[in-house]
C-alpha cells in the first residue's frame, strides 16, 4: 500500500489566540498538527501494519512545519515531504492547495489518501475532496471506520447524528473524523529516529508550477475573535413556571419566536 | 563558537510535548485517588514502558533509547507536575535503579540487569540507606562476606524506593574490613533470593503512591559474579550514582512547583471576593510571581546541571545546587499555592496540599539539604 497523508500545522486553539491587525498573532502562539490530521496518521500508520507498504507525510507551508512532519515521523510515519511555499506565495486557499497537492500527487500513484475532516483554522473541510476530484479518485469525507480488503473498502462515515456506510475502491482519499481511532504518543525511540528519516523538501518549481496558476481565489476581508460568551442563565420556580418563563424570554428578549 | 543556547533540541522538543500531553491526559486523573489509596501506577507504567521511556538515557543496544539527561529531567519534571508518585517512580527507576548498571556493570551484567529495567519488565532500584546510615551512608552495617565463590549478605535496609517492583537491586554492604576502615562494594542482589524480605509497611506524609521498603537480609547468597564495579569502590560508586540522581529529585521539585502554580494561577482567576478576582489582589499576584521566578530560576538550573552532566563534565556541585535549591523552593511554592487557595487548599481535591506533601521528600531523600549544602560547601572551599 502506498499511502499518503495530507497534514497542516495549525495553531492551538485551545491556547490562547491573539487578533491583532486582521491577523492571528503567531508570536505566542502555539503550534500543532491540525487534531483531525492526527487520525489520518494513525490509521495510515495502522494500514500500513497490517498491509504493508509505506506512509508519507505531505504538507505545504514554511520551514516551521518541520516539526510537525517530524512528530509525524515520530508516530511511524516512514517518509515526509515539505512543499514549501514561503518564499513563493503570502497566501494560500483551498483551491491552491489542492492545486498544488495534486501535482505532487499525480504521478505518485497512491493507493490511499488520508486527511483530516477539516483543519481546526480555516475549517473549510475543502482540500481532501477538491484534490480527489483533481487526481479522479474517489471520496469520502468524514470517515469513522475504515476496513480494506483487497482493493475494496468498507467505510462507515459519521453523518450529522447517525452514521452511513459505504462500499467504494482504491485508490481512495477518505477524510478523518474523530472516533476513526485513538492517536498513539510517539515513542521515544520513534523521536530518537524521526530525525534520521527522509524528509524531502520541495519548491513550487520543482513541482512545475507557476506562481500564477495557483493565485487565491479567496479574499479574506476580515478576521476576528467570536464575541465572549455572556454567562448562562438559570431559570428558578416550579416547572411549569419556567416553562412558561422561558417562552417569554425567547420571545421577548432572544426574539426568536 | 556558538555554543551559548537555551533552546531544547528537536528531539527535546518532542518529547516535551508527548509527556506533558502524557502526563495531562493520563496521569493526572486518578492521582487523588492513588494518594487516598496507597495504588502504585502500574498502569502508567505499561504505558510509559510501550512508549520507550523506562530505558530513556541507556544505550539501545539493551533496549535503551540513548536520550540525555536533559531529556531526562524533562520526562521527571512532566510526570511530577501531575502526580510525584510516578515522578519519583521513575526517576529512582532510571538513576538509583538503572544508571549504576550502566556505569559500574560489565557486560554481562547489563545484558542481563539493565535490560529488564529499559524494557520495564523490572523496575530500578538502589539500597544504600540503613537503619543507622542515613546521610553518613558510610556507617553501612549490611556485611558480604565471601565463602566458597559466594558473598553471604546480613544486615537491612530502610527506605528503599521501588523493591517490591525490583526483580534484583543494587546495594552497598562490608566486603571487608581492614582495621577500622571499612571496605565497602556494591553488590546486585535477585530479590527473590532466599533470606530477602522486601516489606513495604511505611505510614509516609506522601508519595503515597509510591513504593518505600525496608529489605531485610538473612544470609543471602549469590555468586561472586554479581559484584557491581570495583570491590571497595562501593563508597566512590554511589556518591556518583546520587550525584546523577539529585538532577531526578531536582527536576521533580519543578514539575511539582510548576503544577502547584498551575493550580493556583486558575484558582486565584476563577475565585472572588470583595467583587474581585484574587487574580486582581496586587497581593496575590506578587505571590505567583514570586513563585514563577523560582520556579524558572530552578529549572533554569536544572537544565546546567543536566548539560554538563551530557557533555561530560563534572557536574556533582551544579547537581547539589539544584537539587538544594529546587527542592526548598518547591516547599516555598507550595505553601503558597496552597494559601491562594484559602481553605480550600487545605482540602484534597483541590491537590495542593498533596503537592507540598510530596514536596517534602525532595529536601531530604538523597541526601538533604544540609548534606547538599555540605557538598557545595566542600566545591568551594
Ligand atoms: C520516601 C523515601 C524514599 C527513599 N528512597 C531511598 C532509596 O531508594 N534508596 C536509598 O538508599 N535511600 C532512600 N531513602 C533514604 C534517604 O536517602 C535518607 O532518608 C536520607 O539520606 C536521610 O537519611 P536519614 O533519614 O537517615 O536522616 P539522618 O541522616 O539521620 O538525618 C537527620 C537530620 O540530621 C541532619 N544531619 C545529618 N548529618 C548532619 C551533619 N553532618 N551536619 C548537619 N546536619 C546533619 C540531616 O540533614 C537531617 O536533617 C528514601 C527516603 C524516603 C523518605
Ligand atoms: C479546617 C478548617 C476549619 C474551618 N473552620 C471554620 C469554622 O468553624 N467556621 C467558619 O466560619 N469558617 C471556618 N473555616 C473557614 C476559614 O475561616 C476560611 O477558609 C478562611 O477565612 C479563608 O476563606 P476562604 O477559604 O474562602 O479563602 P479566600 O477568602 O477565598 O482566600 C483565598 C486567598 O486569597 C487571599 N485574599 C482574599 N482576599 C484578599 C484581599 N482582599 N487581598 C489580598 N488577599 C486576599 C486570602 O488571604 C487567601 O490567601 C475553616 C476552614 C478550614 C480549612
Amino acid at each position: 500500500m502506498n499511502i499518503f497523508v495530507l497534514v497542516k500545522r495549525t495553531f492551538d486553539t485551545e491556547e490562547k489566540i491573539v487578533v491583532s491587525g486582521g491577523k492571528i498573532q503567531e508570536d505566542g502562539a502555539e503550534f500543532i498538527i491540525n487534531p483531525y490530521d492526527e487520525y489520518a496518521i494513525e490509521e495510515a500508520i495502522q494500514k500500513r501494519d497490517a498491509l504493508g507498504g509505506k506512509v508519507t507525510v505531505v504538507t505545504i507551508g514554511g520551514e516551521d512545519a518541520e516539526k510537525q512532519l517530524r512528530t509525524a515521523l515520530a508516530m511511524g510515519a516512514d517518509e515526509a515531504v515539505l512543499i514549501n511555499t514561503e518564499d513563493d506565495l503570502d497566501e494560500l486557499d483551498q483551491y491552491s492547495s489542492a492545486y498544488i497537492l495534486s501535482e505532487y500527487l499525480k504521478d505518485k500513484e497512491a493507493d490511499l489518501i488520508l486527511a483530516g475532516n477539516v483543519a481546526i483554522d480555516g475549517g473549510s473541510g475543502q482540500v481532501g475532496p477538491r484534490l480527489a476530484d483533481l487526481l479522479g479518485i474517489n471520496y469520502v469525507t468524514t470517515v469513522t471506520s475504515l476496513e480494506i480488503d483487497g482493493t475494496n473498502v468498507k467505510i462507515v462515515r459519521d453523518i450529522e447524528g447517525d452514521s452511513e456506510v459505504l462500499e467504494t475502491s482504491l485508490p481512495l482519499l477518505v477524510t478523518a473524523q474523530q472516533g476513526l481511532n485513538e492517536p498513539r504518543y510517539p515513542s521515544l525511540p520513534g523521536i530518537m529516529k524521526a530525525k534520521k528519516k527522509p524528509l524531502e523538501e520541495l519548491e513550487l518549481d520543482d513541482l512545475d508550477i507557476d506562481e500564477d496558476d495557483v493565485e487565491v481565489k479567496v479574499e479574506t476581508v476580515e478576521i476576528y475573535l467570536p464575541p465572549q460568551k455572556a454567562a448562562g442563565r438559570v431559570l428558578e420556580g416550579d416547572l411549569s413556571a419556567q416553562v412558561k418563563e422561558l417562552v417569554n424570554l425567547l420571545h421577548s428578549e432572544a426574539k426568536v419566536i | 563558537m556558538n555554543a551559548m543556547n537555551f533552546d531544547l533540541t528537536a528531539e527535546q522538543g518532542m518529547l516535551q510535548k508527548m509527556i506533558r500531553e502524557f502526563s495531562d491526559e493520563v496521569v493526572a486523573s486518578g492521582a487523588i485517588e492513588r494518594d487516598k489509596n496507597k495504588a502504585f501506577p502500574v498502569e502508567i507504567f505499561k504505558q510509559l514502558s510501550d512508549m520507550g521511556i523506562m530505558g530513556l538515557p541507556f544505550p539501545e543496544e539493551y533496549g535503551g533509547a540513548g536520550a540525555d539527561t536533559i531529556s531526562f529531567a524533562i520526562v521527571t519534571e512532566e510526570l511530577s507536575r501531575t502526580c510525584a508518585s510516578t515522578g519519583i517512580t521513575y526517576s529512582a527507576h532510571i538513576s538509583l535503579g538503572g544508571a549504576p548498571l550502566h556505569l559500574f556493570g560489565t557486560e554481562k551484567q547489563k545484558e542481563k540487569y539493565l535490560t529488564p529495567i529499559c524494557t520495564g519488565e523490572s523496575f530500578g532500584a538502589f539500597g544504600l540507606t540503613e537503619p543507622n546510615a542515613g546521610s553518613d551512608a558510610g556507617g553501612t552495617e549490611t556485611t558480604a562476606s565471601l565463602e566458597n565463590g559466594e558473598f553471604v549478605i546480613n544486615g537491612s535496609k530502610v527506605f528503599i524506593t521501588n523493591a517490591s517492583y525490583a526483580k534484583h537491586l543494587a546495594l552497598t554492604a562490608i566486603t571487608d574490613r581492614n582495621g577500622n576502615n571499612k571496605e565497602i562494594s556494591a553488590i546486585i542482589v535477585p530479590t527473590d533470593a532466599q533470606g530477602f524480605t522486601i516489606k513495604s509497611e511505611y505510614e509516609k506524609m506522601g508519595l503515597n503512591a509510591s513504593n518505600t521498603t525496608e529489605l531485610i537480609l538473612e544470609n543471602v547468597r549469590v555468586p561472586e559474579e554479581n559484584l557491581l564495579g570495583v570491590r571497595g569502590n562501593g563508597f566512590k560508586q554511589f556518591l556518583t550514582t546520587l550525584d546523577g540522581g539529585r538532577i531526578g529529585i531536582a527536576a521533580m521539585a519543578v514539575g511539582i512547583a510548576q503544577g502547584a502554580l498551575n493550580k493556583a494561577v486558575q484558582y486565584a482567576k476563577e475565585r472572588k471576593q470583595f467583587g474581585k478576582t484574587l487574580s486582581q489582589f496586587q497581593a496575590t499576584q506578587f505571590k505567583l510571581a514570586d513563585m514563577e521566578v523560582k520556579i524558572q530560576l530552578a529549572r533554569t538550573f536544572v537544565y546546567k546541571a543536566a548539560w554538563l552532566k551530557d557533555q561530560g563534565r563534572p557536574f556533582g556541585k551544579e547537581a547539589a545546587i539544584a537539587k538544594y535549591y529546587a527542592s526548598e523552593m518547591a516547599m516555598e511554592v507550595c505553601d503558597e499555592a496552597i494559601q491562594i487557595h484559602g481553605g480550600y487548599g487545605y482540602m484534597k481535591e483541590y491537590e495542593v496540599e498533596r503537592y507540598l506533601r510530596d514536596a517534602k521528600l525532595l529536601e531530604i531523600g538523597e541526601g538533604t539539604s544540609e548534606v547538599q549544602k555540605m557538598v557545595i560547601a566542600r566545591h568551594i572551599l
